[in-house]
């Protein structure tokens, strides 16, 4: 069974369609592109997939499960990790805060318990702030922790907001265009660190315009244009698919 | 309940729904052109009360109301001058914050310069015992001002709005901020602009109301409220819907002083607000799709 | 432990300040201190809700009038008119009445304050879960306009209910007897005690409040005021953690309403009042919003000076001078501005580098 399926998905605006139809699915370890001019509506279906939007139509499910229209939390908690095309850290929390947010649907400790400072919950701090070092340390910023969040350059934020997501221990993990405003170099970084992230059994699905990225790492690509899926297959099919070629070059 | 006692009822409700609307629209003006509800609108009215039963002993009526309003449209000037223009991108919350504080300081002002007693303009046309027979009813021909003062602003600022230079370029910030800086409009005259256009009627208002309702250094949050509940009532923005809505509203009120005990009038407005706000935030009249993509 | 010596210097200050009153015989000044530290409960709650939810709340002087108005109706109106009554000795059966003499003479048939004290702080808590759910989905001038609305509402509530004393209020509130034979209650005797109750009450709602921030709920918390978006794809369940703490800081202004209507012996609408609520918020702003160490600094001493009578008849207008004045200059806070958090660091744990989150953007 696939781990996530996409089936006849669809969003409307008021008179506008921003995603249509659209249906995939994504087989666990695998790393999937959905790639698409501007406007084709792939922040959108993210949105859509993690609950942030509610579905027109159609459904998704998560490992056989429906999670069509269920809360962001309540999908976070199912094991959708996602980032954002324009970062959301939480200001004025340290880079270790912001990624031991990323522990929450992992840990329990309540409104009371934590009042009250329980010795149970005191302890699950110390596991929180553990894992969430240990996110830092496998990204290589370790010694920002103790920085302010929203300080750090573009890229160092990327990284944080990575590391939080990773924190959460996902099945499945949602980036939303993760080499935008990085320049070649940290690309081929980030390339390398999806490569490794699938290493740790975790599925990827992303959003990205750098092609040659695109092309480097993923196992499939889906194609969006105007709301619509166009294409879905291997890297090289789809560089050689025409109604692709004329999506992206015009006719 | 008689006819009779039906149109006594109706007047009384349009009378005060014709302020509430003139107050809603003021808060529509600022919030088009800043994206901020300016908690002090209803000082502007006080103001505009207060300052025109001053000038009264020392000039003729229609002119104390002129200087009134133009004062307060001055100090509404200086308020967004002062306070409001140097901001660089206020959030939401401060400006919330500042308003509120603006609304204190004029009241508390208000109260160290006319005390706590309360006034009231002269009947424009006879005095308080003078009526015109509507349909069997007997009407205070002030009510006649009223309504047709709150008319004329309406169809003054629809007229401003479409036929005007200025009113185009308010209408063009209010529509998309970004593009009228592009266009050459000068946006912070024009948030000037608004407060200064919503402070004059708000004090026209005061003045008309003035010998039907009082004014008191305090009247201002209670006004503020009810203009509030009309304007989301209507849809935040849209002053048309704003009219209608404060109508509804004071026609609700002055009914509802049948089967309520007068303490409680107050609260019948903020029910609505309440109501309004927990299920259907964008109004009577809004589109809920184009609420889907706005934040309450 | 280790984590509770940062209260050491408030503790030794607390005690200081009696022991200096007592020594320069201005005892009177106590008073107004346990007063201020009652209204600083209310404060650090709110400011766990505004400074570090984000969420404001022009309401809050309602809750504390909930709590103040229902401990002090039950406490005095006479139940003795209903003694045939099933519910009365139901009433009775469970031991929560008290007997008395009216100042005639008549027998009186009250609520004991311990049972008009409870009720009172989870009716507030009710409410404030009720109102909360369809509240707090609302956002900026919307949730800014409903909570005002709700303040508002409580308010002519006291003020046209004859069963609140209308006008005048309730008076002759009795004493609220705590174990180990202390009162709250406003008498000569037991002022030191009061003030040491008081204080000891706030002590322990910080202390609450600061391991609420300082653990996996309050980091959630702080990222809601964050982004809601993303501290929703985290999985924290943004609705629910809001509730929570609305629910929490009203509580905070019931217990606050509930104590200090028992130490005034009375309350009247006035406490119900929108200003109320809008110097509440004004103290969490001066307060550098997210800083309980700030709103309480703030919420006691503005609050000392105010019920010292210092700004005379301009109490109202100096709060919103106030209010302006930090929202314009240092929307951070007053402590910003002298970089006292500095020293306020030194005595929190000194782990956190980073300035606390900054309450406005």
């Amino acid at each position: 069974m696939a781990l996530l399926a996409v089936s006849n998905l669809g969003k409307q605006f008021g008179g506008l369609q921003a995603v249509s139809e659209v249906s995939f699915s994504v087989e666990r370890g695998m790393i999937k592109a959905v790639i698409g001019p501007n406007g084709a509506g792939k922040t959108t279906l993210f949105n859509l997939i993690t609950g942030s939007l509610t579905p027109s139509s159609g459904s998704v499910l998560l490992d056989g499960r429906d999670i069509t229209g269920h809360r962001p939390h309540q999908i976070a908690s199912f094991g959708i990790a996602r980032t954002f095309q324009n970062i959301k850290l939480f200001p004025g929390m340290t880079v270790l805060e912001n990624v031991m947010i990323g522990r929450h649907i992992r840990s329990s400790g309540g409104f009371i318990a934590s009042m009250l400072h329980l010795p149970w919950v005191l302890a699950e701090e110390q596991r929180i702030r553990q894992a969430a070092l240990e996110r830092l340390e496998m990204l290589g910023i370790a010694e920002l922790a103790e920085l302010e969040a929203t300080s750090l350059a573009f890229g160092q934020q990327r990284a944080v907001e990575l590391a939080r997501a990773l924190a959460m221990e996902p099945d499945l993990l949602l980036l939303d265009e993760p080499a935008a405003g990085l320049n070649i170099y940290e690309t081929a970084e980030v390339g390398r660190l999806i490569s490794s992230i699938r290493q740790l059994g975790i599925t990827v699905l992303l959003v990205e315009h750098d092609m040659s990225l695109v092309m480097d790492i993923s196992d499939e690509i889906v194609v969006l244009s105007f709301g619509r899926k166009i294409a879905e297959d291997v890297p090289e099919a789809i560089q050689s698919n025409e109604e692709v070629i004329k999506v992206y070059l015009g006719e | 309940m008689t006819l009779e006692l039906f149109i006594q009822y109706f007047f009384a409700g349009i009378t005060y729904g014709s302020i509430y609307a003139i107050v809603a629209i003021g808060f529509n003006i600022i919030y088009n052109t800043t994206g901020i509800i300016n908690f002090a609108q209803g000082e502007f009215v006080m103001l505009g009360g207060m300052i025109s039963i001053s000038l009264l002993p020392i000039m003729p009526l229609p002119l104390a109301i002129a200087a009134a309003v133009a004062l307060t449209m001055l100090y509404g000037a200086l308020l967004e001058i002062c306070f409001i223009r140097w901001l660089d991108n206020p959030g939401v919350l401060r400006m919330v914050i500042i308003t509120i504080g603006l609304s204190i300081l004029t009241r508390e002002a208000a109260l160290h310069v006319w005390d706590e007693s309360i006034r009231s303009l002269p009947y424009f046309v006879g005095n308080e015992i003078s009526t015109v027979n509507v349909l069997g009813a007997r009407v205070s021909p002030q009510v006649f001002w009223v309504i047709g003062a709150c008319g004329l602003m309406v169809a003054f600022l629809s007229i401003f709005f479409q036929g005007t230079s200025v009113g185009r370029q308010m209408r063009a910030c209010a529509a998309n901020r970004k593009a009228a800086v592009l266009c050459g409009i000068n946006t912070r005259d024009m948030v000037t602009f608004s407060f200064v256009l919503s402070a004059g009627i708000g004090a026209l208002a005061g003045c008309v109301m003035s010998p039907i309702t009082s004014t008191a250094y305090d009247n201002g949050t209670g006004l503020a409220i009810k203009g509030f509940t009309v304007a989301i009532l209507g849809g935040l923005g849209n002053s048309a819907a704003a009219v209608a809505a404060g109508l509804l509203l004071g026609i609700i009120e002055a009914f509802s002083v049948s089967v309520l005990p007068l303490a409680f009038q107050d609260a019948i407005a903020i029910a609505i607000l309440l109501i309004i706000l927990f299920v259907r935030p964008h109004g009577l009249f809004g589109s809920g799709t184009a609420a889907g993509l706005k934040e309450f | 432990m280790r984590r509770l010596l940062f209260l050491l210097p408030l503790v030794i200050l607390v005690v200081g300040v009696q022991v200096l009153t007592d020594w320069t015989d201005t005892r009177y000044y106590l008073t107004q201190l346990t007063m201020a530290a009652y209204y600083s409960l209310l404060i650090i709650g709110l400011c766990a809700l505004m400074g570090y939810t984000g969420q404001i709340s022009l309401g809050h002087a309602g809750f504390f009038a909930i709590g103040g108005y229902l401990s002090a109706a039950l406490t005095t109106r006479n139940l003795a008119f209903f003694q045939d009554q099933a519910f009365f000795r139901l009433l009775e059966g469970a031991g929560i009445l008290a007997t008395g003499q009216d100042i005639y003479g008549a027998e009186l048939v009250v609520v004991a304050p311990w049972a008009a004290c409870l009720v009172a702080i989870i009716a507030a808590a009710l409410i404030a879960w009720l109102l909360g759910i369809p509240v707090l989905k609302l956002k900026g001038h919307y949730l800014a306009m409903a909570t005002l609305g709700f303040g508002i509402i409580i308010y002519r509530i006291a003020l046209a209910s004859e069963y609140f004393g209308e006008a005048d209020g309730i008076s002759e509130v009795p004493p609220f007897l705590l174990p180990f034979g202390l009162e709250v209650s406003g008498s000569f005797a037991v002022r030191e005690a009061n003030y040491y109750i008081a204080w000891g009450l706030l002590i322990m709602g910080l202390i609450l409040l600061r391991n609420l921030i300082d653990s996996r709920v309050g980091r959630a918390l702080r990222s809601i005021h964050g982004s809601e978006d993303a501290a929703g794809a985290m999985g924290v369940d943004t609705a629910r953690c809001k509730l929570q703490v609305f629910v929490l800081s009203a509580v905070f202004a019931a217990v606050a309403g509930v104590f200090l209507t028992h130490y005034n012996g009375g309350i009247g609408p006035s406490e119900a009042g929108v200003m109320k609520s809008v110097r509440y918020v004004a103290i969490v702003a001066v307060g550098g919003m997210a800083h309980l160490w700030g709103a309480l600094v703030m919420g006691v001493v503005l609050n000392f000076l105010s019920l010292r009578g210092v700004f005379g008849s301009y109490d109202d207008a100096v709060f919103g001078l106030i209010l302006i004045g930090i929202m314009l200059f240092a929307p951070n806070g007053v402590l910003s501005l002298l970089n006292f958090s500095g020293v306020l660091d030194f005595f929190r744990r000194r782990r956190r580098r980073v300035k606390e989150p900054g309450g406005l953007r």
